[in-house]
């Protein structure tokens, strides 16, 4: 028995080839059929996008313990089998349990999650003696993503992003057990984290996530696991950037792609590209921009009409991967530019922060229609991405100053205009950037010099935040560290009890700070953002 | 209809009423040219539409009649143009006209309307140089039997805050004209500021005569309501990041007054806010 079991855990624990289960799963026991069945009901449901229906509610209570019950096994829910299924899920266990402690530095994230397994399992039996099939559920699903409620039917259902939460255990739960369903190796936090961002992730470069994958790894597409370590060592970084580089990489996981038997193109691929999307996300956590682009491509593939041949859909979703590239993000640039060269007059001095793709076009398109201008590129460290910005603008001949940001009090006198690029218009107008930029637009604003914000419209999201605490980005601490001439002071932070480094990546400035934002829909003051947004939801 | 033709029927239309403001004259100008018109294709009709707006703006450079000019050919373009025949697009685009030309005519009254709430029984109002838009919304709280008196500014270099007075005189309205530079002296006695606007820009701020900046930034110190009136065609697609950035076409006109316009900072929400209670926001802004 324990032969069969294993083989048939092989099955399940592989996610595309789910629905053969089904033809399996009818020969071990009419309950398990009923849960396939649910499960493969759920997902058309899922895709139709249809509202809620009456056997939502108990589909929806059978299927959150298929949740816990697939994370383990499959198995049915007879009492019998509990002892059985032991073995099986010892089996998947152990592959990512020492894999996860290898790379770590403390051998406690490991036993954690053996503990949260042992946990889970000891509940699951709980349930599944108890036949509880309503309420028990109800707590372990609370922390769940924001979809309609069971009782009301929300006509829009809006998918916010999800607030990233690691101090709290049952969202951190929810999360290893998702991954672990996709196969994918959880990333373990470095160091010690600065309270205030506690809730927030802090991965080591040192540590990347390929490290932890078997090679070659039959879940993820290669062309995804470079992409993801190129993320996570920073080699491609910036906003538009990342989301290039992950358009491309799609397009080649879609030319790699073939329908299984049985199977729809555009159910399939959506269900392929989820673990994708979970392992970037480990890899680097995911900007606007990125969320963006996958929202549009999600929305493309199920929208492939189900008679349409393989090699069509493929050639159309390419066609529709390179329209948005060359509609969103090239076109743009060269609509914002025009826009901006209106505001940039002879004789003027532009202060510049970080490297920001679109504001070095911008300027560098001003400089080949001939205005006269000089910039003042503001640097930070650790990245000091200024560097780069500086290159390519004297590259092109135009005249650069360089400083560090502490001194921009002391350079404000002189600057006429202050061009900065972002990561994310929020829908409440703030602008989200990297760090320092508040910085500047705060001094920028006491000196009362304009502050002009460049931003393409597929980066408006529809988050809201007032602050820069609660939904941020981490970096490796370890980069805080200087060396000079060969010693080095936070060599052994880890080993003081007291203090903390905190290397944040992003910041968000109020829009009382910006004077305009130049889109590719043309200037418009940060309070008109939700506008456009509202428009863009209306368009789709 | 050739350019000498355009600028003497704007000539006449302005001699015609003087109350008129210049971009109501500039629009039945450009319906007069429309039905003029022997254009052959809707492109062609709409590139002379501009060229005749850039003519208009070159006779009379204010703000208005461009922002006029552009609201016109937006709201004549906004209906389906999709009929195969051309001759009936043209009597659709005139329809149109026409409607636009009812409603900004009428619009002056609707901003009295609206207005004449704000001020009070007992209320001691400033204002800034000559606006017939003002001067309407004082009428109109006259007629509404309400009692205020009115410090009108000099306004250099011109002097047409004596031609307000005089205006305010004759509705026995009891009126002071102060120095430009008495705006702050004055602030303390005032209950409210009214002031009217070249033109509205996309930033929520408005260009006027000089030394409205001046005084709105005296009566945000002074705490005192800042109100201004304008017409709904006087929206423009301008977005001004400081006094220099407005065009130089805008600043001076050089005809029978040296008019120089500045441009009211527009972080004082205060201003914006109320801007959008006295405008007369037609059915117009609501199609477009």
């Amino acid at each position: 028995t324990d032969v069969i079991i294993e083989s048939s855990v092989g099955y399940f624990t592989e996610g595309p080839e789910r629905k053969d289960d089904i033809v399996k799963a009818k020969q071990e026991g009419k309950e398990l059929t009923k849960e396939e069945k649910q499960r493969l009901r759920k997902e058309k449901k899922q895709q139709k996008k249809s509202k809620e229906k009456k056997d939502d509610k108990p589909s929806r209570d059978s299927e959150k313990e298929k949740k816990p019950a697939s994370a383990a096994s499959p198995a049915p829910q007879t009492p019998t089998q509990p002892p059985a299924q032991k073995a099986p899920s010892a089996a998947p266990a152990p592959v990512p349990v020492p894999a996860s402690e290898t790379p770590s530095a403390a051998d406690k994230p490991a036993k954690s999650k053996a503990e949260l397994k042992a946990e889970r399992r000891a509940r699951q039996e709980a349930e599944r003696a108890s036949k509880g099939k309503k309420g028990d559920v109800g707590p372990q699903a609370a922390p769940g993503k924001p979809k309609a409620p069971p009782s009301e039917l929300q006509p829009v259902v809006k998918r916010l992003p999800e607030h990233v939460q690691v101090d709290n255990p049952e969202v951190l739960k929810k999360l290893a057990k998702k991954l672990e369903r996709q196969q994918i190796p959880l990333r373990s936090d470095y160091g010690y984290k600065v309270s205030l961002f506690s809730h927030l992730h802090q991965y080591s470069r040192k540590a990347p996530l390929t490290q932890q994958l078997g090679i070659p790894s039959t879940v993820i597409h290669p062309a995804i696991v470079r992409l993801g370590l190129q993320y996570s060592q920073g080699i491609v970084a910036g906003s538009n950037a990342r989301s290039v580089a992950l358009l491309h990489a799609f397009k080649q996981v879609i030319r790699d792609y073939t329908t299984p038997p049985n199977e729809e193109l555009s159910r399939d691929l959506v269900n392929r590209l989820k673990p994708y999307i979970s392992f970037l996300n480990q890899c680097r956590p995911l900007s606007a921009s990125m969320g963006n682009a996958i929202k549009y491509i999600k929305k493309e593939i199920s929208n492939i009409p189900s008679q349409c041949k393989e090699e069509e859909a493929k050639r159309k979703l390419l066609n529709c991967i390179d329209c948005y590239i060359n509609e969103k993000i090239v076109l743009a640039a060269k609509a914002i530019a025009k826009y901006s060269i209106e505001k940039i007059s002879d004789g003027d001095v532009i202060l510049v922060y970080g490297c920001s793709s679109l504001v070095n076009h911008i300027l560098c398109e001003a400089f080949e229609k001939n205005r006269k201008f000089r910039v003042i590129v503001v640097d930070s460290r650790p990245r000091l991405e200024g560097r780069e910005a500086l290159r390519r603008l004297v590259q092109k001949g135009i005249n650069c100053t360089y400083v560090l940001i502490s001194a921009v009090s002391y350079i404000l006198p002189e600057v006429s205009k202050v061009f900065l690029g972002a990561h994310a218009l929020l829908a409440n107008g703030y602008v989200m950037s990297r760090v320092g930029t508040s910085q500047i637009a705060l001094v920028a604003k006491a000196f009362n010099v304009p502050v002009l914000v460049c931003c393409e419209t597929y980066k408006f999201c529809e988050r809201v935040q007032t602050d820069s605490f609660v939904s941020n980005e981490l970096d490796d601490p370890d980069d805080l560290i200087v060396t000079r001439t060969g010693t080095t002071q936070l060599e052994h932070w880890q080993e003081v009890p007291s203090l903390g480094l905190l290397n944040l990546v992003y910041d968000v400035t109020p829009p009382d700070f910006v004077d305009l934002v130049i889109t590719d829909l043309g200037m418009i003051p940060c309070t008109s953002v939700p506008v456009v947004l509202r428009v863009k939801n209306v368009d789709q | 209809m050739n350019e000498e033709e355009l600028v003497e029927y704007f000539r006449a239309q302005m001699r015609k009423d003087p109350d008129m403001a210049s971009a109501v004259a500039a629009i039945r100008t450009l319906l007069e040219f429309l039905k003029r018109d022997k254009g052959e294709t809707i492109l062609g009709l709409r590139e002379s539409l501009k060229w005749a707006t850039d003519c208009l703006t070159g006779e009379d450079s204010s703000v208005a009649v461009s922002s006029g000019g552009e609201l016109f050919l937006r709201f004549i373009s906004l209906t389906s143009l999709e009929h195969q025949d051309l001759s009936r697009c043209k009597k659709v685009m005139e329809e149109r006209g026409e409607l636009f030309l009812e409603k900004i005519s009428m619009s002056r009254t609707k901003v009295a309307k609206l207005c004449h709430t704000f001020i009070k029984d007992g209320a001691k109002i400033l204002t800034h140089s000559y606006s017939r838009v003002v001067l309407r919304v004082l009428e109109k709280a006259a007629a509404e039997k309400k009692r205020f008196s009115v410090y009108v500014t000099e306004s250099q270099p011109d002097s047409a805050g004596r031609q307000m007075a005089e205006a305010l005189r004759k509705l026995n309205v009891p009126v002071t004209v102060v120095l430009d530079a008495a705006v702050g002296y004055v602030l303390e006695k005032v209950d409210l500021v009214i002031v009217g606007a070249e033109g509205v820009v996309e930033s929520g701020g408005i260009i006027n005569k000089i030394g409205t900046y001046q005084m709105a930034v005296c009566s945000k110190a002074h705490n005192k309501p800042f109100y201004v009136v304008a017409e709904s065609f006087k929206f423009v697609r301008l977005y001004p990041l400081n006094q220099q950035d407005v065009p130089d076409k805008f600043k001076i006109y050089c005809d029978f007054h040296l008019f120089i316009t500045t441009f009211s900072e527009h972080s004082w929400r205060s201003c914006w806010c109320r801007v959008r209670r006295c405008s007369s926001l037609s059915a117009l802004t609501q199609t477009t």
